[in-house]
């Protein structure tokens, strides 16, 4: 009886729902390809078979796909932390101060590891904290980490006093612009938590109720999930991940900045609306929020190559959100998902 | 059909009342739900049909009264203890998260695992194959069992809803409102699946608006009326405008 319901627009609209599915590898194609001919057209040099412009675009796009995991997870569970930017802030300036005086008595290696740990665990307190309002207390997630957004912000400035804190334990500057047979140590890092954040989300039970929680919060309660912990939780992934990347940004450029991520958080908002996933939870992938960064880092990259006005990258990256919702809409209407009532 | 029900009942209550401060939803109710047999529910908005779900599924706890359960007098703090026992209640959103496949919602909560090397992972083919078994025996049969149930039909849902709680053992099952806002050849579909779970010994408690689908699908009919039993029919006793008169009280 299955097959006797499969017809022909249904098979069609099957082939335009893996199409749209693939929208963002798409877009990343095309980009590089348009990249690709402006450059040999008007420099007659390559852009994408390019060691060094390879290594670049990755490097850049570590930062958003950092700040976008953590993102990504709270996206599908059907909210979103705009406190990650200022919690990164945050992790930056604790990281280099904290290195910076435990290494001065204890040696460079103790300061690098004091360094890192106070930064990861300052960063779960507006995590906690986060979690706890929307859990718990059932704040929006949009105003919670709104006003989690100006206490990170104001603690990451008063935490350096009002500037940036300066670097002086090589190590963490190892981290940030070293190498390992050729690759940035940034990148290794990035992978590293890219991994750890897809097994989370694609074989775990907290990975499978983070979609659950997403799809629909009240059968997941039903179901006898503790919605409430699992949602704490991931308000402080979101807040690790950027503490993650916010002492690799104190390592790139040798020196805990306060506003570190603050041009990231739309970015990070960006990567995952581009890589596929709904603002009204429910779906999302870590590949698609990463193609979603690359997307990003080749333009802002590739503008920048192509010696075009920076402010054009805004702009550009802001056409592409558009079309990609665009798409997913289109997608809606024709493909196989129920229509508003 | 009354022949398919056991006597043994699984589900009674005596004397059950239920009052929210001075109002009095639910006045001495004697209920009695046997296995494999399928009693609708009838009565107007008020009536207390909601009310009485609530405390038989734990919601509520009756103010006074017993509910005896396979026998036994239980009192349940809770839905989830209620379920646990396998009272399951058929909410009319389905409780069912769209975006998981079959095998997800069905063992939601409860997932299987397995191992990939040393790593804990959910087992998402047998939960996929078990969740089909679970749905095949109310004949309702899948082509794609990976994609996520939002893709299914409204009766294809209700199937995976009703799967579930036979999956996990329900004994007696509430379905509220099962045929609203489906379209007829689901709502049919459904009908079915009732008439599936009567041959499996489940009990059922089923309320509707709607009465062709009571006498087409149900071996009696309790009709409420501002808190108390108006009446009590089997199907083959009854007939609609009886029934109509019960609760509108004339």
């Amino acid at each position: 009886m299955a097959s006797a319901t499969i017809d022909k627009p249904a098979r069609w609209r099957g082939t335009l729902g893996v199409l749209a599915s693939a929208r963002a590898w798409i877009f990343l194609f095309v980009l590089l390809v348009v990249f690709e001919l402006w450059s040999q057209i008007a420099y007659g040099t390559t852009f994408v078979f390019s060691a060094f412009n390879l290594r670049s675009v990755s490097v850049f796009a570590v930062a958003p796909v950092l700040l976008g995991l953590g993102q990504t997870l709270v996206i599908i569970s059907g909210g979103i932390d705009l406190s990650v930017g200022f919690t990164m802030g945050l992790a930056a300036v604790i990281a280099a101060q904290v290195a910076n005086d435990v290494g001065a008595s204890a040696g460079v290696g103790v300061g690098l590891v004091a360094g890192i740990v106070a930064a990861l665990a300052a960063t779960l307190i507006p995590g906690w904290v986060n979690g706890l309002l929307i859990a718990r207390l059932r704040v929006p997630p949009f105003i919670g980490t709104l006003g989690m957004y100006g206490v990170a912000r104001g603690a990451a400035y008063l935490f350096a006093n009002g500037t940036t804190v300066p670097v002086n334990n090589p190590w963490l500057t190892f981290l940030g612009n070293g190498r390992i047979l050729g690759v940035p140590v940034v990148v290794i890092i990035a992978l590293i938590v890219v991994l750890l954040v897809h097994y989370l989300l694609s074989e775990t039970l907290f990975g499978q109720y983070t979609y659950a929680i997403g799809g629909n919060r009240q059968a997941t309660l039903r179901a006898g999930v503790n919605v409430r912990r699992v949602t704490i939780l991931l308000y402080m992934l979101s807040a690790l991940t950027a503490g993650v990347d916010g002492i690799l940004y104190t390592g790139r450029f040798a020196a805990g900045a306060p506003q570190a991520g603050e041009p990231l958080l739309l970015d990070s908002i960006a990567a995952v609306v581009i890589g596929g996933a709904s603002l009204f939870g429910g779906s999302g992938t870590v590949m698609g929020t990463i193609i979603g960064a690359l997307i990003i880092a080749v333009i802002q990259y590739g503008l920048v190559f192509l010696d075009v006005e920076p402010f054009w990258q805004f702009i550009a990256v802001g056409l592409v959100i558009i079309v990609s919702v665009l798409v997913d809409q289109s997608q809606k209407r024709l493909g196989g998902g129920r229509q508003d009532e | 059909m009354s022949d398919v029900a056991s006597d043994a009942p699984v589900l009674e209550t005596y004397g059950i009342s239920k009052r929210f401060g001075g109002v009095h939803a639910l006045e001495r109710v004697n209920f009695t739900l046997r296995a494999g047999e399928v009693v609708a529910l009838a009565g107007d908005n008020g009536a207390g049909k909601s009310t009485f779900t609530k405390i038989i599924s734990g919601v509520f706890q009756p103010s006074e009264g017993e509910i005896r359960y396979r026998g036994r007098r239980v009192s349940f703090d809770g839905p989830q203890a209620a379920r646990t026992q396998g009272i399951e209640t058929i909410y009319q959103d389905l409780a069912l998260a769209d975006n998981l496949d079959i095998g997800g919602n069905v063992f939601l909560g409860r997932e299987l695992k397995t191992k990939f090397l040393f790593l804990p992972r959910i087992d998402r083919r047998r939960m996929r194959e078990e969740a089909a078994k679970a749905i095949a025996v109310l004949d309702v049969h899948l082509d794609r069992l990976d994609r996520p149930v939002r893709a299914l039909s409204g009766g294809q849902r209700q199937a995976v809803a009703i799967g579930r709680a036979i999956h996990w053992d329900a004994r007696v099952l509430i379905m509220d409102e099962p045929t609203a806002a489906l379209g007829v050849p689901e709502q049919r579909k459904v009908m079915d699946l009732i008439r599936s779970l009567k041959t499996k010994g489940i009990g059922v408690i089923f309320i509707s608006h709607n009465l062709a689908d009571m006498f087409a699908v149900s071996d009696r009919i309790v009709v409420l009326r501002r808190g108390v039993v108006a009446g009590e029919r089997m199907v083959g006793d009854a007939d609609p405008e009886e029934i109509v008169r019960l609760m509108v009280g004339q």
